[in-house]
């Protein structure tokens, strides 16, 4: 008798406010399930796609029997037939050559030409290179990159034709067309990384008696270095993975060309091209994963040094 | 938790809402149906981007005529077409190459429908002063060994070769009708018949190969031993590079996907909405051509 009323009492205890669970920790317990599921699909969804493109990349080399050697060092693409040794053609020298030649030369264009926009909008004309620099910026930014093959094809294509021998398509007319692309991008992170050089270390040097071109020079840019190198990473990073506007402008021929101004071609470009000719599980097919993996592993590689280079970045 | 019960409560309400909704969707869907009467599965036709706008426009046309079928196309590629169908993905694989041609494609349980004939011909940029040429020199500018206009009678200028992508149709039957199968240089290349025209009639000194349909005064048509590609030519096989279109079945077409079928090839389709679009009608053909590319009388 006397336990079931001290039960009684108990449950009434219990059915106090102090006992009960607050709606805020629920809510908060949730959120942070809800947090935790996007986390896990996120990874989830990027161990899937690892998984597919390694998978179907590395079945040209064991199941079609395709040789590592002549895909980096041979020159000839034909994965539909054979050679004397019974492997599959697949030499893709001349699109990696390619894919690094446009990189390449489209950082070094676009790298010091964003370097100088960033340092004239944030050290000698914040506000009025601002005011003009930034609307500018972001609408280039905003053109889909069809649109700047499209411009690349009617007005790049054609002034190159005028200018050099040859019929303007080539690594120079993509040279072109991806500085352009990739020069919002690098120049807005190069931006970031000269404003995150404290006021401090300018006052300074201004305090040392140094000029402003001075303070630029050896302070702001020296102290930035990381930052800007992850900007231009960041900027060839974007190069090597763009296919549409490349691919209209380039030619897309599968030869080592002699000079910038004939048909070249790049990864991005043969594999958007051949995408549609081919049949699923032939080797066609798996040649181009395979070309798919070449673009994954570099954009890895750049991930990871945009990392280690970002290690010695001025917070 | 009196709060989690009208949750609870508000989730199944709503859940039941939508099970009725969608249960007397269907019901309506299949009054329509039986309304119809004679509306079929839906069916899928996926395949050849050259095909697409044709039967996109026969299905269309068929859909209209008889309300409650619903046909889809896509395009994707001839390859995209013949591997979808061999593996009984879709209803209907459009290609403009032979099965046979294919290589990774089980030919033997597809059913070829030949619906449509494509002609195809050289095109060259139109300043270059030649619009006539043989074979053989066909031949030689796609192998690389005529570099120049010059040499064909023409203007001094180079010439620029430009190629459509490896496993394009268009580019197969042009490799085995135009240049007797031999292997063109490694040139440019483009993806889609609309590039390759642009490219030709901006580049000096370019040449390609088009379908008749993309024909226009930008570029010129050259003639090939002196015969004119024309449809005329095409059906007496005087003008050689030409191709079937071709809707494949796994197994005997059967439902919508047959009356689709045979509502392409009916004359009404043949004569009109086929030739409005640049397609030359099969029935028209004087000869038929297998898949080994031998030809025979009809």
């Amino acid at each position: 008798m006397k336990g079931v009323q001290m039960m009684a009492k108990m449950m009434k205890e219990m059915e106090h406010p102090l006992y009960k669970k607050s709606g805020k920790i629920r809510t908060g317990r949730i959120g942070k399930w809800i947090t935790f599921l996007s986390v896990a699909l996120t990874a989830a969804i990027t161990a899937a796609i690892l998984f597919l493109v390694f998978s179907k990349g590395l079945a040209t080399f064991i199941t079609n029997d395709g040789s590592v050697k002549d895909f980096f060092t041979g020159t000839a693409w034909n994965p539909a037939e054979v050679n004397s040794f019974g492997k599959p053609i697949i030499g893709a020298l001349p699109f990696l050559l390619g894919s690094l030649a446009v990189t390449g030369l489209s950082a070094l264009i676009s790298g010091p030409l964003a370097i100088g926009a960033a340092i004239f909008m944030s050290e000698i004309a914040p506000r009025g290179g601002k005011r003009i620099m930034q609307p500018v910026i972001e609408l280039l930014v905003g053109i889909p990159s069809v649109v700047y093959g499209f411009i690349g094809l009617s007005a790049v294509v054609p002034f190159l034709r005028n200018m050099f021998p040859g019929s303007g398509f080539g690594i120079a007319a993509g040279t072109i067309v991806l500085s352009v692309m990739i020069l919002p991008t690098v120049t807005s992170l190069a931006l970031d990384a000269i404003q995150s050089v404290p006021r401090s270390l300018r006052e300074a040097s201004l305090a040392l008696g140094s000029t402003r071109w001075q303070m630029i020079c050896k302070v702001v840019l020296k102290t930035a270095k990381p930052g800007l190198m992850m900007a231009v990473i960041f900027g060839m990073a974007r190069a090597f993975g763009e296919a549409l506007a490349v691919q209209m402008v380039i030619g897309n021929a599968s030869v080592i060309p002699h000079s910038l101004f004939e048909p070249a071609s790049t990864v991005t470009s043969i594999l958007t091209m051949g995408m549609g000719y081919t049949v699923m599980g032939q080797v066609e097919n798996n040649a181009l994963w395979s070309l798919a993996l070449v673009l994954l592993i570099m954009s890895l590689i750049f991930t990871i040094t945009v990392r280690v280079a970002g290690k010695g970045r001025v917070r | 938790m009196k709060k989690r019960k009208r949750i609870t409560l508000l989730a199944f309400a709503l859940l039941s809402a939508g099970v009725i909704a969608a249960c007397s969707s269907t019901n309506a869907d299949e009054s329509e149906k039986e309304e119809t009467s004679q509306a079929a599965e839906p069916i899928m036709a996926v395949g050849s981007s050259a095909m697409q706008p044709l039967v996109e426009a026969a299905a269309q046309q068929y859909t209209k005529e008889n309300p409650g079928s619903v046909i889809s196309v896509q395009g994707g590629g001839s390859g995209t077409g013949l591997s979808k169908i061999s593996e009984d993905a879709v209803d209907i694989g459009n290609s403009d190459i032979f099965a046979e041609e294919k290589e990774g494609v089980d030919a033997g349980s597809l059913v070829d429908h030949k619906v449509a004939v494509v002609g195809m011909g050289p095109v060259s940029h139109p300043e270059t002063g030649v619009d006539d040429i043989t074979t053989e020199e066909l031949i030689g500018i796609f192998t690389g060994k005529i570099k120049n206009w010059k040499e064909l009678g023409g203007i001094d200028q180079e010439i620029i070769v430009i190629n459509r992508a490896k496993g394009s149709g268009t580019r197969a039957t042009f490799e085995a009708f135009a240049l007797q199968g031999k292997e063109p240089i490694d040139a440019q290349e483009r993806d889609s018949s609309g590039t390759v025209r642009k490219i030709v009639s901006e580049t000096p000194g370019a040449i390609s190969y088009l379908a008749f349909s993309y024909f226009d005064e930008t570029t010129t048509a050259l003639q090939v031993n002196g015969v004119t590609p024309n449809r005329k030519n095409v059906e007496s096989n005087e003008w050689e590079i030409w191709a079937y279109q071709h809707m494949y079945t796994n197994g005997e077409a059967t439902g919508l996907a047959k009356e689709l079928i045979d509502y392409i090839l009916s004359d009404e389709i043949q004569e009109t909405l086929l030739v409005e679009m640049d397609y030359l009608p099969v029935t028209g053909m004087k000869v038929e051509r297998d898949a080994e590319g031998s030809i025979m009388k009809k």
